[in-house]
């Protein structure tokens, strides 16, 4: 049984039979994959199903099987951020939305492969090698969450979560097939979430169906006293899960449609945007001014922060230690081995454009776009519900294809990264294939509306059969 | 009489300060009672820079600050505003230190201290909050030390820097700003200096409108004063040999008593400071008036209510304000014995013999201050019996009816000093003609006789009454 399967599917499967038997069917797919989506399995998955079939449990994932981004901390389960240097490191404690994820029920079957410290586009810079694309074994899943997408577009775990910092969950979601959120900033406690570039990420569900994706939501959002800008927020989200757009005026904005864009891409988002047209919206074009600017600005910004967040990875307290004869020739050392070639990339930009003399040229300036970038956005949301795009310019592209041009790969992210920047919550939901690949239509919606963002997504899928196409090899 | 300043001395200082009087650290639950636990039992994911852990600011420590910036007249910021200081180093678990920037809680104040030649005013620049490091060890020495231990215990205690102007004038002055700080910072009940590391200090220390030395992380106050005094003597012998003081950092070898040079400020790190983006901004200007209703009466209040209330001296009110733990000493005796006599036996006698033992008033027994007092001023014992008893309960405990019996310090009946009184103005006619002949220093010879024939049981005061008043009942030769 299982492959691809939504939430109730598996709820169905369990009363059939059993959480164990349904865990362990997963586990056994896991063992089987060939696509190297998980970076760890939890071995304790199947005696936690059985606990859950002998105590029972009223929790609204009791028994379903998930798998967790490996930057996302899980108490005595391996986490590595796919990096060299945290090899061996096992957390002492649970993120927050672990502790969550555990109260209601839900049974962790490992950590998924993502791009080193989630600085990626296509998962191929994690240390334990690239993810493959299910619907094209030649291809890459997207990333960061490559492995978070992957596993559900292929059928080894039912849902999954991932961080999105400039795209990470929608990126992967659209190579993939699969719906992926990234909720507005503060939605989600950051809490165990091992920092990338703070200001800029969120936690994300991925899934089969939008659905699912309410139903992770009502678990894992909400708030945390352990983060700080973490909100308090009153959304039930499953209850946005209404198939009516009526009235709803989406905008669309031209930049998103910029040059590089592949017209099957094109193509699809435009169909979709016709489907919402003839189920009672309306759409216009709106302008973005600033879009342009973001992609800089989003790259200074994550850079900067990564280069602070990582400098606690010094070989002192954990992870790997490449000794030396004293302390900073250690770490150095330690940082030297343990890094790979994006991170260490990543981490001198970033300490570039916070050194005195640049300080004020690059980072200062760069946050005076992001305010720029977050008007454009509030401008546009006085006129309009929703706005609608691509998620990814084009389809999932060739593994190595972009590995030897880092900005290539940065320029992939150029409709996802304005939405970091302004905080704003968007999904992105399968709306064509082309080639046989996935293509992500992604639904941006204004600060802590959520709502609006589920319930469009929901029509539309109401309305069309996209997301039931699987790849070949899933049953 | 003006202070002139020879030598153009400028110093400014930076003083670290533990809020440890907090129960927990400066962003987690940890408790801050560690000084007596063992290596790294109070830490967390948060205080150990655990990958995914995330800071969240005690609302107390904000309060504490809050309190601290008000008592020194300075202006309160109206919402906090933290920013990473990003430096490598091994007691450093994340790698940077989360401290607040252009934005410090409390700017623009100033504190009064006993100057070269009375009131001086000290500006204080700043004063911000910022985690504590943690606490590297070493086995041995740490050049024969293997390796470096580092206790985490420390790690996210919340200090407050407070900054001041260069405008104190020499190392006594500099001295005294600490002392006035740290009786503040006791005051308000926000820290506890006889905890290890409560307090460090950076001094900045210029001379002739030379460029100013920075002398590193000094443990005490005396250490501030000495190690000023070493780098004024080191500049102005250097500029008398023609040399250019620059700009650098020091240490101060407390043992040795010299500052040594550690680094040049060229070489100084760029620390790349930029906001926290795991904090965010509470607002605390709503919060100063109610801040300002909990703030206690602080010293100079103090001393001046002390003067006026009680009537002492202010010399005895300085030194009875100068430490809470006195002041408050001292107004239970006032309330039981007559306020004055209490002043002068506890500013001038007892907080001396408490000095000079090094001990806090904490080793004192209200009780017991108030029992002596009443026996001095009942007549019962001599003052010098009283300090004697005062020094016993120190040095051996006891109480002071204990050992007023165990030494026979009652003073002995009048007819005996009367009888002694008589019996050396017999004994000793050359003295007493010598006496009345004009030589007033045979009075004190003849008090002394007397006091000898009694053990010391009577006091010089009443002999020498005594004295004067049988030699003007002699008829006349
Ligand atoms: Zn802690």
């Amino acid at each position: 049984m299982t492959g691809w399967a939504n939430i109730s599917q598996v709820k169905e499967k369990i009363a059939q039979t059993s959480a164990e038997d349904v865990t362990a069917s997963y586990l056994e797919r896991i063992r089987k994959s060939r696509i190297n989506a998980y970076t760890t399995i939890w071995e304790g998955a199947i005696e936690k199903a059985r606990e859950i079939d002998e105590q029972g449990h009223n929790g609204p994932l009791a028994g379903i099987p998930i798998a967790i981004k490996d930057n996302i901390s899980t108490r005595g389960i391996s986490t590595t951020c796919s990096s060299k240097i945290l090899q061996g490191y096992v957390p002492p404690y649970d993120a927050h939305i672990v502790e969550r994820l555990k109260d209601a029920g839900a049974i962790i079957l490992g950590k998924t492969n993502m791009d080193e410290f989630a600085m990626g586009t296509s998962t191929e810079s994690s240390c334990y090698g690239p993810t493959l694309n299910p619907w094209d074994k030649a291809r890459v899943p997207g990333g960061s969450s490559g492995g978070s997408a992957a596993v559900v577009a292929a059928g080894e775990a039912p849902i999954s979560v991932g961080s999105d910092t400039g795209g990470s969950v929608r990126c992967p979601a659209a190579f993939c097939g699969v719906v992926g959120l990234k909720p507005t900033y503060g939605t989600i406690s950051r809490y165990g979430l091992i920092s990338y570039a703070n200001s800029l990420e969120q936690i994300g569900p991925l899934a089969t169906c939008v659905s699912d994706i309410a139903a992770l939501m009502d678990v894992i959002g909400g708030h945390d006293a352990r983060d700080s800008t973490s909100v308090q927020t009153e959304t039930m989200y499953k209850d946005a899960l209404v198939d009516d757009v009526s009235g709803l005026k989406i905008g669309v904005p031209a930049e998103y449609f910029g040059a590089g864009i592949d017209p099957a891409v094109e193509n699809s988002v435009w169909d979709a945007i016709q489907l919402f047209e003839e189920l009672g919206a309306s759409w216009e074009q709106v302008s973005l001014p600033h879009t342009s600017y973001a992609l800089a600005a989003y790259y200074i910004i994550a850079m900067s922060e990564a280069s602070s967040n990582l400098a606690r990875f010094d070989g002192t307290r954990y992870g790997l230690r490449n000794e030396g004869e004293n302390w900073h020739v250690m770490a150095s050392r330690t940082r030297a081995e343990g890094f790979g070639a994006e991170v260490k990339r990543r981490i001198l930009l970033g300490t570039y454009a916070l050194s005195a003399g640049y300080h004020d040229k690059y980072y200062l300036k760069a946050l005076k776009v992001r305010t720029l970038v977050k008007q454009d956005f509030d401008q546009a949301f006085k006129e309009f519900d929703c706005l609608m795009t691509p998620t990814m310019p084009t389809p999932a592209f060739k593994l190595e294809e972009k590995v030897e041009d880092p900005l290539a790969l940065y320029l992939a992210d150029v409709n996802t990264v304005p939405i970091n920047l302004a905080g704003v919550p968007s999904i992105s939901l399968p709306c064509g294939f082309t080639d046989g690949l996935p293509i992500g239509l992604q639904i941006i919606s204004k600060h802590f509306d959520e709502a609006t963002v589920l319930r469009a997504a929901y029509s539309f899928e109401q309305n069309t059969e996209h997301h039931t196409r699987r790849p070949a090899e899933v049953a | 009489m003006v202070y002139e300043n020879v030598d153009g001395v400028k110093i400014g200082l930076e003083i670290h300060v533990q809020l440890n009087k907090l129960n927990t650290k400066l962003f987690c639950g940890c408790s801050t009672d560690y000084h007596n636990d063992e290596p790294n039992t109070h830490v967390c994911p948060v205080c150990l820079g655990l990958p995914g852990a995330l800071p969240v600011l005690n609302k107390r420590a904000v309060e504490f600050a809050m309190k601290v910036g008000l008592a020194l007249n300075c202006d309160i910021v109206g919402q906090t505003q933290f920013h990473r200081k990003n430096y490598y180093y091994p007691d450093l678990p994340k790698g940077f230190q989360t401290t607040q920037y252009d934005f410090p809680i409390a700017s623009h104040g100033k504190v009064i201290i006993d100057g070269e030649d009375g009131e001086r005013i000290v500006r204080i620049t700043r004063a911000h909050m910022e985690e504590d490091p943690g606490k590297l060890m070493h086995i041995g020495s740490i050049e024969k030390s293997k390796g470096t231990l580092i206790n985490y215990n420390r790690s996210g205690m919340a200090l407050i820097e407070i900054v001041s102007e260069p405008d104190m004038r020499s190392p006594k002055e500099a001295r005294r700003f600490l002392d006035k700080l740290r009786s503040i910072l006791e005051y308000l009940d926000v820290f506890n200096g006889d905890l290890e590391g409560a307090m460090r200090v950076d001094a900045n220390i210029s001379v002739m409108g030379g460029e100013r030395v920075e002398v590193k992380n000094i443990s005490s106050h005396k250490g501030v004063e000495k190690a000023a005094l070493y780098e004024i003597m080191r500049q102005k012998n250097f500029v008398r040999r023609g040399g250019k003081v620059v700009l650098e950092t020091r240490h101060f070898d407390e043992q040795r008593g010299v500052t040594l040079s550690m680094r040049s400020k060229e070489e100084e790190h760029d620390y790349r400071y930029f906001p926290e983006p795991d904090l965010v901004p509470m607002r605390v200007a709503d919060r100063v008036p109610e801040v300002i209703k909990t703030l206690p009466e602080l010293p100079d209040a103090k001393r001046e209510r002390f003067t006026s209330q009680y009537g002492m001296a202010d010399m005895h009110a300085k030194a009875l304000t100068s430490e809470i733990k006195v002041a408050n000493f001292y107004e239970q005796v006032a309330n039981l014995v007559d306020p004055r006599s209490a002043a002068v036996w506890v500013a001038d006698i007892l907080k001396g013999e408490l000095n000079y033992r090094d001990v806090s008033v904490d080793a004192f027994k209200v009780e017991d201050i108030v029992e002596i007092i009443e026996l001095v001023t009942g007549n019962k014992i001599t003052e010098r019996s009283g300090v004697e008893i005062i020094r016993t309960i120190l040095d051996n405990g006891g109480t002071p009816a204990a050992i007023v019996k165990e030494k026979g310090l009652i003073k002995v009946e009048e007819d005996i000093v009367t009888k002694a009184v008589t019996e050396v103005l017999e004994e000793n006619p050359e003295a007493l003609q010598d006496y009345l002949g004009g030589k007033e220093k045979s009075l004190n010879f003849l008090v002394g006789q007397v006091m000898k024939k009694t053990a010391g049981r009577s006091d010089a005061k009443t002999t020498r009454e005594m004295l004067l008043d049988r030699i003007s009942k002699l008829p006349p030769k």
